[in-house]
């Protein structure tokens, strides 16, 4: 506990670099993984090999992504935005299948009154699909958020220092203790960001909240 | 006036709904269409605000092809009223309402108040304006459709089976409803149904179908009753049941009308 308060300062220095290079990451791979999935539903065909591709993009691992991303888009080599697009990478990958899913969850009858009412394909799929498939894709951001938080922890292995740097710093140094408020930190952390999400979700499907309604 | 001019469609999947379909609908009043499921009567109540397209043949609104309006447009220019009533879940009652007004282009505040409105038109509670669809009942939801379907003033209204799914009560409630609302406000009402009841009670012209978009007979309920096509007409109103020819018996020096059975079904006056 005492090493925790003398280092407090530091703690939070480094859990904010982490809340940043997992926020960004998450918020980017919604907002990639939305059009991918919306698209993988309504094209059946096609959308089976987006939907296998974005598995299969998660399967690489994470060390070779981070070597190989600086060679292809001539980032230094410690540069912090390598680790935010591995992690975007992964966001997306976690992200689409859910969207896809998401998206197909909205009534098809609701879609057909949507389209009878006079909006347009824009504006249905803005003003009526989005919110309707809402609460899944609450459901999939939290999943994300969360495997994002915990893969950041591997960025101080390219020399981007964040919450994980306790594991690799209190390793290196057999001090079990630094270990341990690392991972505790990781897991208030992500826990935090998980409430974050539940508020933005209530605030934004405000129709949840009533009893009676779906 | 809405006219159908030889219409047909075929769906990609290769089924045949309507064959070959042709009927003029007069302006301001009510056409029943009414068969059994699969006869295509919805298809054909689609083909009028283009949700669906027909593979030949021309539907036409005024003398207008619809298929030359940009089907958004049109959609907005029609209410449309469907079972289930289609409320969109996220929207208050009030935006549901309002909708049609919204995507025309009506200011917020003025849509707002043209949709409370409408409720108050087909006889909803204000105080409902603010809860989401969820939270009312099925014929209340039902009203809520109907108002949306008029909010934004229509010439014409297409309405899905719009009772189909709510109790009998309520739905002959809806019914005289309709019925009230329609002698005030005169529209071109092209109205689906599997209930023969229903259609005679509501139509001014009823059309009977049979598969594929047939026309069994057209006419007003009378011409139908008194002058039935054949005999899939007779058993369809229920001419060959006895249910429906009626004759007067005398009781207590009042004449009691009894169906063929000898049960009584009313009074003269």
């Amino acid at each position: 506990m005492t090493w925790f308060f003398d280092n407090l300062s530091y703690i939070r220095e480094l859990a904010w670099r982490h809340l940043w290079l997992s926020v960004i990451p998450v918020v980017l791979g919604f907002v990639i993984a939305l059009p991918i999935g919306y698209a993988a539903r309504r094209w059946r065909l096609g959308g089976k090999t987006l939907l296998s591709l974005a598995s299969v993009l998660y399967t690489i691992p994470s060390l070779a992504l981070l070597i190989i991303i600086p060679g292809l888009l001539g980032t230094s080599f410690l540069d912090p935005t390598n680790v935010l697009i591995v992690l975007t990478v992964y966001a997306v990958a976690l992200m689409v299948g859910t969207a896809a899913g998401a998206f197909g969850s909205v009534s098809e009858s609701v879609v057909d009154a949507a389209r009878a009412s006079g909006y347009s394909t824009w504006q249905r799929i803005v003003q009526v699909e989005l919110p309707l498939a809402g609460p899944v894709l609450l459901a999939g951001v939290r999943v994300v958020s969360v495997s994002t938080v915990s893969l950041a922890t591997i960025a101080p292995l390219i020399g981007v220092s964040n919450l994980g740097s306790l594991f690799t710093d209190g390793f290196q140094r057999y001090f079990a203790t630094e270990i341990i408020i690392g991972i505790l930190c990781v897991v208030v952390l992500a826990l935090l960001l998980d409430v974050l999400w539940v508020l933005i979700g209530r605030l934004t499907m405000p129709w949840l909240r009533v009893r009676g309604s779906r | 006036m809405i006219e159908y001019r030889s219409v047909a469609k075929t769906f990609p999947d290769g089924t045949e709904a309507v064959h070959d379909f042709s009927l003029v609908l007069p302006s301001r009043s009510t056409t029943v269409l009414v068969g059994s499921s699969g006869c295509g009567k919805t298809t054909l109540l689609r083909m009028v605000n283009r949700m669906v397209d027909p593979s030949s043949g021309q539907v036409l609104i005024d003398d207008a092809d619809v298929a030359s309006r940009n089907p958004v447009e049109l959609r907005r220019s029609i209410g449309y009223v469907m079972q289930h009533s289609g409320l969109l879940p996220h929207r208050k009652v009030v935006d549901n309402v309002a909708t049609p007004l919204r995507l025309g282009g009506v200011g917020r505040r003025d849509a707002r108040s043209r949709a409370l409105a409408a409720l108050e038109t087909v006889g909803l509670d204000p105080t409902l304006a603010d809860r989401y669809p969820g939270q009312l009942s099925g014929g209340q939801q039902q009203r809520v459709g109907v108002a949306r379907g008029l909010v934004a003033d229509p010439n014409v209204l297409l309405m899905d089976e719009p009772f189909g799914a709510v109790d009998p009560i309520v739905r002959a409630e809806l019914q005289q409803e309709l019925l009230h609302l329609q002698r005030d406000l005169g529209k071109t009402i092209v109205f689906v149904t599997h209930d023969i009841e229903e259609a005679f009670l509501l139509g001014d012209q009823v059309v009977i179908l049979r598969k594929g978009g047939e026309i069994a007979q057209v006419g007003t309920p009378a011409q139908i009753l008194a002058d039935p096509a054949d005999e899939f007409v007779r058993s369809f109103v229920g001419l060959d049941r006895g249910r429906r020819t009626l004759r007067i018996q005398e009781v207590d020096g009042k004449r009691v009308v009894v169906d063929a059975d000898g049960r009584a079904a009313g009074v003269l006056a």
